[in-house]
């Protein structure tokens, strides 16, 4: 008999509890993309913020502590003028694909910097790794990867030429010139520039002109093997910059960056365990020991801070959205119920208990919520894609724990906004309804 | 023997009495008419008997026991296994064709049971109609299948408010003439009533003004002959003559 009414009400006011599952089913779609893409936001800004260059600065230690000298000094602007420069050995980059976080690190370049001539004019020229295959084999086990500067400088444009494909071209004596100095210059891709260290010359074939907007304007990039033979330090660098995805630091990432020893056995596991940029660069220190991995500020804190304020907008939305269904849900049930009064009370009449008159409606309620629930769900597998397209230009990867907390919030929402009708059929009086007046 | 028993009922809302002291017994078996006015109190009266309202001050006694002061949920199971009720506008459930119309009633009392609510169908002559939606009956039929409801729990009281108010004079006379039926088999009946016509095939007449008693009394008329008998009669009568 239950079944019976169920059906014929379902048969009855299609249209209305159509209304309800429509209503549900937008709820749940924005509740759906925004929960998906909240969860999804801190590896997609990450993979946004790699566009701003590397994350990390591997240094020398005796650099590292020298720099804190200088800045404690407040003579910042000295230190790369006035001192001996240490140097890493370039076979230490090969730690890099070892540490625990490996897969994390997207690319890394060394970079050594020397005051050279170019054409006779003296010009800052740049040692680096543009696209490099770098292969090793290590405790019986084969690393390689390709890495550079190429996905480090993304945001530099090619004037003129192309970018230095280190893959492609035989031998090194190759360079690419910043738009500033190849047109004090008068250097055009293609050209051949005599460049002059404190150790060798060397010629070097323009590549391409690259524009920067910034310093590099002013620099000329050649590999790394040529500059080292220009500056007479073979088989060392002076920094890299490597790129890595981190997680955005919280509370305990805080308190391991100021020193990890502080942290209880536990908290040590987690951090260490976790893609914090400052336990990536612990480990690239304990892979390294003679270098002093130091992470990039601005960008690590606007990972966390981009993070935090997309997921404070998102669960805004998602809280809108689901007061919206509710408000909906409340409005539709109770119109429902007060168009049924005669129909309620009728059933109150002949012995139903308000539970079971609560009950009925609930349930047809809830069917129709869970129809607009599923519907919803998939509607938000969509916007979720859209959102992730437009905004990131990837896919957004559906969690199963989110279908759970969309299912648990609709169920909360469905019963929240029925409260008005559940009261309102409690209240109703056959004695009223059915006769009339008095 | 006393069905039921209102005792010094009073029924205030605000400054109104709907119901002013009223007393009113009810036999076992018994039919009475409730008739009056309209704002008489007559519907109020119909609630208080009908446990679907409660008394200001006063008793209700149904069957020896005092049930003015139950609670709701007492007062719904009561009137639920007692009570069988008929209304004017029938108020049969639209998506539900007759015989489930009459489960409906089974359902929140016992168990359903088609064979027992078709047998309730057959009784008010409906059994061909069984499987018609209520807008496919005409008045006359959707109040048999309100009467149908009404005695599918073997009630011990049929209340039936105004039932004859929205039918036809042929459908009238079906709806009495079941009536008269059940009152024969020993139902007892309490029909509220602004018809004349309705209140006097009643065994007894109680008439209500401004909620009070003004006047109760046997009627000397009252025959439980049904019209298609009498019709039978008068024709067995002429053949005699």
């Amino acid at each position: 008999m239950f079944l019976r009414m169920l059906r014929g009400a379902f048969r009855r006011q299609w249209k209305k509890l159509l209304m309800i599952a429509l209503t549900v089913a937008l709820g749940a779609s924005i509740a759906t993309a925004m929960l998906n893409v909240m969860l999804d936001v801190g590896d997609k800004i990450n993979e946004e913020l790699k566009a701003y260059g590397s994350n990390i600065t591997v240094i020398p230690r005796s650099e590292a502590v020298m720099d804190k000298l200088y800045e404690a000094d407040g003579e910042d602007d000295k230190k790369d003028d006035s001192r001996n420069r240490e140097y890493l050995e370039e076979k230490t980059l090969e730690e890099l694909l070892t540490i625990f976080w490996a897969n994390n690190i997207t690319d890394f370049s060394p970079l050594s910097s020397f005051s050279v001539t170019v054409n006779g004019e003296s010009a800052e020229l740049m040692g680096t790794w543009f696209d490099h295959h770098l292969e090793f084999v290590k405790k019986g086990t084969t690393y390689q990867r390709d890495t550079g500067i190429i996905n480090l400088r993304s945001w530099w444009d090619i004037d003129e030429g192309e970018w230095l494909d280190e893959a492609r071209l035989s031998g090194d004596k190759y360079a690419m010139v910043g738009k500033e100095l190849a047109g004090k210059l008068g250097i055009k891709a293609g050209d051949t520039v005599k460049a002059k260290g404190s150790a060798a010359e060397e010629e070097l074939s323009v590549i391409g002109i690259y524009s920067s907007g910034d310093d590099d304007d002013e620099k000329i990039y050649t590999t790394l093997s040529a500059a080292q033979r220009l500056s007479g330090t073979e088989g060392m660098y002076m920094k890299a910059e490597v790129s890595a995805i981190t997680s955005p630091d919280d509370e305990l990432a805080v308190k391991a960056a100021k020193d990890p020893s502080l942290l209880s056995g536990d908290e040590y596991d987690l951090w260490y365990c976790t893609a914090y940029v400052s336990s990536i660069c612990f480990q690239i220190q304990e892979a390294i020991p003679e270098a002093s991995a130091q992470a990039v500020r601005q960008i690590a804190d606007s990972e966390g801070k981009i993070l935090e304020k997309t997921e404070l907008l998102m669960s805004l939305i998602t809280l809108m959205s689901l007061i919206g269904a509710a408000l909906g849900i409340s409005n539709l049930v109770t119109s429902g119920v007060m168009e049924r009064s005669a129909e309620l009370a009728l059933l109150k009449a002949v012995g139903a208990k308000n539970s079971q008159i609560t009950g009925l409606v609930l349930t047809e309620i809830m069917f129709t919520a869970a129809a607009g629930a599923v519907g919803g769900y998939f509607m938000g597998y969509a916007f979720a894609q859209i959102i992730g397209q437009t905004v990131f230009s990837s896919s957004v990867e559906m969690s199963g724990m989110v279908a759970f907390i969309v299912a648990v919030l609709i169920i909360g929402v469905t019963i929240l906004g029925s409260i008005p009708a559940i009261r309102m059929i409690l209240r109703l009086r056959p004695s009223e309804v059915l006769h009339g007046g008095h | 023997m006393s069905l039921l028993e209102l005792k010094n009922i009073s029924k205030i809302y605000g400054e109104l009495h709907a119901l002013d002291n009223v007393s009113l017994s009810v036999d076992k078996g018994e039919w009475i008419a409730i008739m009056g006015p309209s704002g008489s109190g007559k519907s109020t009266m119909m609630n208080i008997i009908g446990c679907m309202d409660k008394p200001t001050t006063g008793q209700v006694i149904f069957d020896g026991r005092d049930i003015s002061r139950d609670s709701r949920r007492k007062l719904t199971e009561f009137h639920r296994d007692k009570i069988g009720l008929v209304f004017q506008q029938f108020h049969l459930i639209n998506y539900l064709n007759a015989v489930e119309n009459v489960m409906v009633a089974q359902y929140y009392h016992s168990m359903p049971d088609e064979k027992e609510a078709l047998a309730a169908l057959e009784r008010v002559g409906l059994k061909d109609r069984a499987k018609h939606l209520p807008g496919q009956l005409s008045g006359g039929e959707q109040q048999r299948v309100c009467i149908a409801r009404a005695l599918i729990n073997s009630p011990e009281l049929i209340l039936a408010d105004e039932p004859t108010g929205n039918l036809d004079e042929a459908n009238e006379n079906i709806v009495l003439d079941i009536f008269r039926q059940l009152h024969k088999e020993g139902t007892s009946l309490v029909v509220v009533t602004h018809d004349p016509e309705v209140g006097e095939v009643a065994q007894r007449i109680v008439r209500l003004e401004h909620g009070k008693i003004v006047s109760d009394k046997k009627n000397d008329s009252f025959s439980d002959t049904l019209k298609g008998e009498k019709k039978n009669e008068k024709k067995n009568e002429k053949k005699k003559n």
